[in-house]
């Protein structure tokens, strides 16, 4: 399946969507086909500073929970509320409805993070369908 | 609902059973004058209305609960094989000796020089689990695993604070049981993952760099690890952090592996804890309380909970004599009854015995791997010791996933295995057969899995359709999940 053009991709199948200097953040297709059905979704509280790489959240399946890195560093400013009720989004629309938190970020923080057609090629380099 | 259903079709639930006035017991009268709940209990602890609890007879409460034992499946009744639980049989000698009215009768504040046959057994225990492990002492009282690894990383985080130094990483490979992350962060670490090698192993050069990067406090690894895989590098891993001023936490979950074989203190391990209701045969799942211990080295010894059992010639006492300690984790000592039913299962095995079990979980959970290795695929084949891991990739040709394997099983009249972990094996089948079982029960297993491989292949909507002779059957985990019913309402009338 391809990849949204307009935001840029984590080797941990983040994906973040930068406008100005606010950072929206999610999980990738293939992130969400791994984890299956989503039943609960536990976000940072705004005003948390995260670190790139550390972790975000976590993202509970009814096969396991894992954890969510942040793919930029920020400072989260809102959380996607919908979750609380319907975490299903993040398996249905994983580049829309499902987005997770949004993060005030310094310029250039998604250097070094995949475009789409770099984590396309990174999908097919480990294996994955 | 439809009067043709079977009585266990249409169990429900107790509350719908109840009927006004209907009673199972009554109180003999007030030996005492009566009192008004309003002038002895404070207003905000008194309820307004009597609780819709069921209104039922004696005879309705022990048949529900009857016909619902029955839908239980236990270790009691065959082959339990989820895997990095240690399903063993529990030997009825444990269940004998724990009911001696001298053990059983026992109230904790009693003193000392009335309990001092309480306190050799735990003595003798501890000294059997250093004989074990090799290591320098025992607490008792952790209540499970991760209560176990919660103690031990709270004690090497003040070994650290004693040094002056406030560490905040540990290291935990990607096959790691989910308690370990959640253990260190109780404990006020940060967790750091890494990746484990292409055979599932610790990978000693990500070690390395983890610890050049400083601030790493320990790293949690289980031996052998959750692909019942041995740690080959495990001595040089501890010397590599002992180096840097960090410690080995040891998950010691699998110790049944290599019980009476090979000593974690040997390895260089500085905490590990001993899941007693999974290498000593205490009761397990729902069959009572779990009990952690955890062993140390000397350099942790310090910061152990108090009490510690202390032996004076033939005299036991318990000791609060340590000023660094961590404080005290459980009340009174552990689960003690749990401590009485290992130590009656190691006596009654003793060490060449406790070494024939070891063998016994490796050579069955093998016996497994190499009968059906043809019919399920192995996503990592090096050698493996008391559990071994398969995936659903074989299946997954024909849509047939790991879960609809393990609800085929139950058809078969088997537990099914661990389902979904370790997480680095997607759509793993994870079986750890124990030593309990004779070679009838896995080959009668071995026959079930090879009927629902065949049946993956020929009839998959079939096994994608299972069960079929539970009393309930395919649930739907997602919506029990999202939207779970807490709590029984009373249908409007």
């Amino acid at each position: 399946m391809a990849q949204p053009n307009d935001r840029m991709y984590s080797r941990t199948h983040e994906w973040v969507l930068l406008a100005g200097g606010e950072a929206t953040v999610g999980i990738t297709q293939y992130a969400q086909e791994q984890l299956g059905d989503v039943v609960f979704v536990e976000l940072p509280a705004p005003g948390k500073k995260v670190e790139k790489g550390a972790a975000l959240g976590n993202i509970e399946s009814v096969k396991a929970v894992s954890e969510v890195f942040a793919p930029v560093s920020g400072e989260v400013t809102a959380t996607n509320g919908d979750l609380e009720s319907r975490p299903e989004l993040v398996n249905q629309e994983p580049y829309g409805g499902g987005w997770l938190v949004r993060l005030s970020v310094a310029p250039g923080a998604a250097d070094g993070l995949m475009d789409a057609a770099a984590y396309e090629k990174f999908l097919a380099e480990e294996g994955a369908h | 609902m439809s009067e043709t259903r079977t009585l266990r079709e249409r169990e429900g639930l107790i509350f719908e059973r109840s009927s006004a006035g209907r009673v199972g017991y009554q109180l003999p009268p007030l030996e005492v004058p009566a009192a008004d709940p309003a002038a002895t209990v404070p207003a905000g602890l008194l309820r307004g209305e009597i609780a819709d609890l069921p209104e039922v007879s004696e005879v309705d409460v022990v048949r529900h609960f009857t016909r619902l034992s029955k839908w239980n499946y236990s270790v009691d009744e065959g082959l339990y094989p989820l895997g990095s639980c240690t399903m063993k049989y529990n030997p009825r000698i444990n269940e004998e000796i724990v009911r001696l009215s001298g053990l059983a009768q026992l109230h904790p504040l009693q003193p000392e020089e009335q309990v001092q046959g309480a306190l050799a057994v735990m003595w003798e225990l501890e000294q059997a689990l250093l004989a074990v492990t090799g290591m320098a002492r025992v607490t008792l009282q952790p209540a499970a695993g991760a209560h176990g690894e919660l103690t031990g990383m709270l004690m090497i985080r003040k070994a650290l604070l004693a040094r002056g130094e406030r560490r905040r990483k540990v290291l935990i490979p990607d096959s790691a049981h989910g308690t370990n992350p959640a253990s260190a962060v109780f404990a006020g670490f940060e967790t750091v993952e890494i990746a484990s090698t292409p055979r599932g192993t610790l990978d000693l050069g990500a070690l390395a760099r983890h610890l050049d990067g400083g601030d790493v406090a320990a790293l949690m690894v289980t031996v052998p690890n959750t692909l019942g895989v041995f740690e080959p590098e495990i001595v040089e891993a501890a010397a590599m952090l002992h180096s840097k001023g960090a410690f080995l936490y040891m998950d010691g979950a699998n110790l049944n592996a290599f019980v009476g074989i090979a000593l974690p203190g040997k390895m260089g391990a500085d905490a590990l804890h001993i899941n007693l209701h999974k290498t000593f045969s205490t009761p397990h799942g729902g069959g009572g309380p779990g009990a952690g211990p955890v062993a140390v080295s000397p350099a942790l010894a310090p910061y152990l909970p108090v009490p510690t059992v202390e032996r004076t010639g033939d005299r036991y006492a318990l000791s609060y004599d340590r000023p660094a300690t961590i404080g005290k984790v459980r009340g009174f000592y552990g689960n003690f009854a749990m401590l009485v039913r290992a130590l009656a299962y190691i006596r009654s095995l003793g060490g060449d015995g406790l070494r024939s079990m070891a063998e016994g979980a490796v050579l069955n959970a093998n016996y497994l791997r190499a009968r059906l290795a043809g019919d399920y695929h192995l996503p990592y084949d090096g050698p493996s010791l008391h559990e071994v891991v398969f995936d659903d990739s074989i299946q997954a040709a024909a849509g047939v996933k790991n879960i609809d394997i393990a609800k085929r099983l139950l058809d078969y009249g088997f537990h099914p295995p661990t389902m979904s972990f370790p997480l680095i094996v997607h759509g793993a089948l994870m079986i750890e057969p124990t030593e309990s079982e004779g070679i009838d029960e896995l080959d009668a297993f071995v026959a079930a899995m090879r009927a629902i491989a065949r049946e993956s292949r020929e009839e998959p909507e079939l096994v994608k359709g299972a069960p079929y002779s539970t009393p309930v059957q395919r649930l739907d985990e997602v919506r029990a999940a999202r939207q779970p019913v807490l709590r029984w309402r009373r249908p409007a009338d």
